[in-house]
C-alpha cells in the first residue's frame, strides 16, 4: 500500500471530500434536527472564515471588513430568489425586466452566485483605496467600509426594510449546499496556494519589499486576494440569509466580524482546514454553553470564554490550534508552513 | 545590443527634503563586468541600489537599462526587465521554506492565468513542474538541497546569505546589484563569496554591481570602483588607482585642517 503523505494532492482532496460527505450523510439521517442545525452553521461560518483567512492569514492583510461582503451577499440574493406574492406583502420591489421581470424569482444557485460576485465587485472599489493602507490603518478603513454597508442596509428602506429587516426568505440552504460551497472554497484557496498568485500572497505578506524586487506587483495580488474572499463571503452570505429565513443590517456588523476573525485565529490563520476548526470550535461552544449560561444565569459567559481561548490562544499557540497538528498538513505544507 | 553600455547613468540625483543623498551620478556600465560601489557610511550607495530598482524615485536624471529609459518605473516592472538585487538587510520570507522562497524568487517566469491555476489545466502543470526543475537545480548549485524544506528563519545567517543571493539569481537577472554581501561574515566566509560571486557571473554571463565597505573583498573583486562620499561621485577607476587617489583617502581618513 502507498504510504497517504506519497499520494499526489488531488487524490488526497478527493478523499477528503469523501470522507466529509460520508460524515454528512451519516450525521444527517442520524443526528436529530438541533445538531444538525448546528452543523449547518459550522458550514456557513466556515465558508466566512476560510475566505477571511485568504487575506488575513495568507496575503498578511488584516481586514475587519468582511461581515460587509456578507450582507452584500446576503441582501443581493434575498432580493432575487423572494417569491413574488411575497414581494408585494412585503414591500420590496419587483425584479426589473433585466433581472427576470416582475413575475419571476430566482433559483438559489444563481442568486447565491450573484450575491457573491456583487460582494467581489464591491470589494474590487473599496480595495483600491483601502488596500493602499498598512496595519492598523488598512483594519480600520476596512471596518469603516463594513459600517458604511449596514447603514447603507439600514438607509435603502425600498430596498431592505431597513431596520426592520426581511423576513420569510424561503430556506434553501441544507447541509448539502453548505458543505458543497465550504469545499468549493477550500478547493479554490487549495490551488491558488499551489500556484503562482497564492506564492505572490505569501511573498507579499512575509516581506512586500522582497516580492517587488522579484517582479511581483502588490496591489494586483493584494486585491486579487480581496476580491476572491469578498466573493466567498458573499457566498456565506447568501447561505446564512438563506438558513436562518431573516436578515437585518445589524446582524452583519461589528459582533459578526469579530465573531469570524476570532474563529481565524483559533483556528489558525495561514493554514487550509484552521477556519474549519475554528468555526466549529466557536459555534459548537456557544451552542454548548448556552444551557450553562441559562441554567447559571450568568449571561455574557460565551463572550467570556471566547475572550479568554482568544488569548490563550495567542499566548501559548499563536499559529492557532490547527497550525501545528492539521491532520491535512499536505495541504499547506508546500507552501512553507511545514515545521 | 548596438555593444553600448548594459547600464547607463546620467545626472542621477535624490534629495530628501533639502539634502541631497545623491548628486549628479553618472554610471556607463558595460556588460560582463563586476563593478564595486565603495564609499564612507551615508554616502548614498544604498540610495543609487533604491534608484535603479524603482524603490525611490529620482528628483533628476535618466537611467537607461539595455536600450530602455526605466527612470521612473515600479520596482516590480523594472525586476521583470531583468534587474536583481539583493538587501543590507536581509529580506527573505522567513516564515516559509528554502523551496518556497525559490519558487517566489521564480515568479516572473510563470506566465498562466488565474484559470488554469484553479483548474490545474496542463499549461500550468508544465509550468509548475519547470518552476520545481529550475528550484531544485539553483538547490543544488549553492548546496541547500538539504535545507528545502526548512524554515528560513530558522537557518544559520550564512545560509541565509547564500539564500538571498540564491534568490536574486533565481530571478535570472542580466544585472544583479549586491548590497553589502559580505556583511556579518568573517574573512573566510567572505573569500568563499568572492569565489561564489565570480562563478555566479561566469554561469549566468552576469554584469555586477557590488556595494561593499569591506576594502579587501571588493578590491579583490571588482574590475572597476566607484567611490563616493557624500553623494557625490569623487572618484573612478581600477582598484589600484583608486586606492592610491589623495581624495578617497581623504573622504575615508578626513584631513587634518578640515575640523576648521
Amino acid at each position: 500500500m502507498r504510504r497517504w503523505t506519497s499520494l499526489p494532492g488531488g487524490v488526497k482532496f478527493l478523499i477528503g471530500v469523501g470522507l466529509l460527505f460520508l460524515v454528512l450523510f451519516v450525521a444527517n439521517s442520524t443526528l436529530n434536527r438541533y445538531v444538525l442545525h448546528v452543523i449547518i452553521l459550522i458550514g456557513i461560518y466556515s465558508v466566512a472564515t476560510t475566505s477571511l483567512n485568504l487575506t488575513n492569514g495568507y496575503t498578511g492583510l488584516f481586514s475587519l471588513g468582511h461581515a460587509g461582503f456578507m450582507a452584500v451577499g446576503a441582501y443581493v440574493a434575498t432580493l432575487l430568489t423572494f417569491p413574488v406574492r411575497l414581494r408585494i406583502a412585503y414591500n420590496l420591489p419587483l425584479l426589473p425586466h433585466f433581472l427576470g421581470g416582475p413575475d419571476y424569482q430566482w433559483p438559489f444557485l444563481p442568486a447565491l452566485i450573484v450575491g457573491g460576485l456583487v460582494a467581489a465587485v464591491a470589494a474590487l472599489l473599496v480595495g483600491a483605496p483601502v488596500l493602499r493602507l498598512r496595519g492598523h490603518y488598512l483594519s480600520v478603513a476596512s471596518l469603516g467600509f463594513m459600517v458604511i454597508i449596514t447603514t447603507l442596509a439600514k438607509g435603502l428602506k425600498d430596498l431592505t426594510r431597513g431596520a426592520a429587516g426581511i423576513q420569510a426568505i424561503p430556506r434553501y440552504t441544507d447541509i448539502w449546499w453548505v458543505y458543497a460551497w465550504l469545499v468549493v472554497t477550500i478547493y479554490v484557496i487549495w490551488r491558488l496556494l499551489n500556484s503562482s498568485y497564492g506564492r505572490a500572497m505569501l511573498a507579499i505578506r512575509e516581506s512586500e519589499t522582497a516580492a517587488q524586487a522579484q517582479g511581483i506587483h502588490p496591489m494586483r495580488y493584494k486585491l486579487l486576494s480581496f476580491v476572491i474572499g469578498a466573493f466567498f463571503a458573499g457566498i456565506a452570505g447568501g447561505l446564512y440569509a438563506h438558513f436562518a429565513r431573516s436578515i437585518r443590517p445589524y446582524e452583519f456588523s461589528f459582533y459578526m466580524t469579530f465573531h469570524i476573525v476570532i474563529m481565524l485565529i483559533i483556528g489558525g490563520a495561514g493554514t487550509l482546514l484552521g477556519p474549519t476548526v475554528g468555526a466549529a470550535i466557536v459555534v459548537a461552544l456557544k451552542y454548548v454553553l448556552k444551557p450553562v449560561e441559562e441554567g447559571l444565569g450568568i449571561y455574557g459567559l460565551v463572550e467570556i470564554v471566547y475572550a479568554l481561548m482568544l488569548i490563550g490562544v495567542m499566548l501559548w499557540r499563536p499559529e492557532g490550534i490547527a497550525g501545528g497538528v492539521n491532520p491535512l498538513r499536505f495541504l499547506v505544507a508546500r507552501k512553507g508552513e511545514r515545521r | 545590443m548596438d555593444g553600448g553600455p548594459l547600464l547607463q547613468i546620467e545626472g542621477l540625483s535624490k534629495a530628501f527634503g533639502g539634502l541631497w543623498a545623491v548628486r549628479d551620478y553618472r554610471l556607463a556600465l558595460p556588460e560582463g563586468v563586476i563593478y564595486g560601489l565603495i564609499g564612507p557610511n551615508g554616502a548614498g550607495k544604498t540610495t543609487i541600489f533604491n534608484l535603479i530598482t524603482g524603490f525611490l524615485k529620482p528628483s533628476g536624471g535618466r537611467i537607461v537599462f539595455a536600450g530602455t529609459d526605466i527612470t521612473g518605473w515600479r520596482p516590480d516592472r523594472i525586476a521583470h526587465l531583468g534587474i536583481a538585487r539583493t538587501f543590507q538587510i536581509l529580506q527573505l520570507y522567513r516564515a516559509l521554506t528554502v523551496q518556497m522562497n525559490l519558487e517566489i524568487a521564480h515568479h516572473k517566469h510563470t506566465r498562466y492565468g488565474l484559470f488554469s491555476a484553479l483548474t490545474g489545466l496542463p499549461l500550468y502543470r508544465r509550468q509548475e513542474r519547470e518552476v520545481r526543475d529550475r528550484v531544485g537545480e539553483f538547490l543544488e548549485l549553492f548546496g541547500l538541497t538539504r535545507y528545502r524544506n526548512v524554515r528560513v528563519g530558522t537557518l544559520p545567517y550564512g545560509l541565509q546569505r547564500k539564500l538571498d543571493i540564491a534568490c536574486a539569481l533565481a530571478t535570472e537577472p542580466r544585472l544583479l546589484l549586491l548590497d553589502e554581501p559580505s556583511c556579518g561574515m568573517n574573512p573566510r566566509e567572505a573569500e568563499e563569496l568572492a569565489q561564489l560571486i565570480r562563478q555566479m557571473k561566469a554561469r549566468f554571463s552576469l554584469t555586477l554591481v557590488v556595494v561593499e565597505h569591506r576594502m579587501p573583498f571588493i578590491m579583490g573583486l571588482a574590475e572597476r570602483i566607484q567611490v563616493l562620499d557624500h553623494g557625490v561621485l569623487i572618484s573612478e577607476g581600477t582598484p589600484e588607482e583608486v586606492r592610491n587617489d589623495p581624495k578617497v583617502i581623504e573622504a575615508y581618513l578626513g584631513v587634518e585642517d578640515a575640523v576648521a
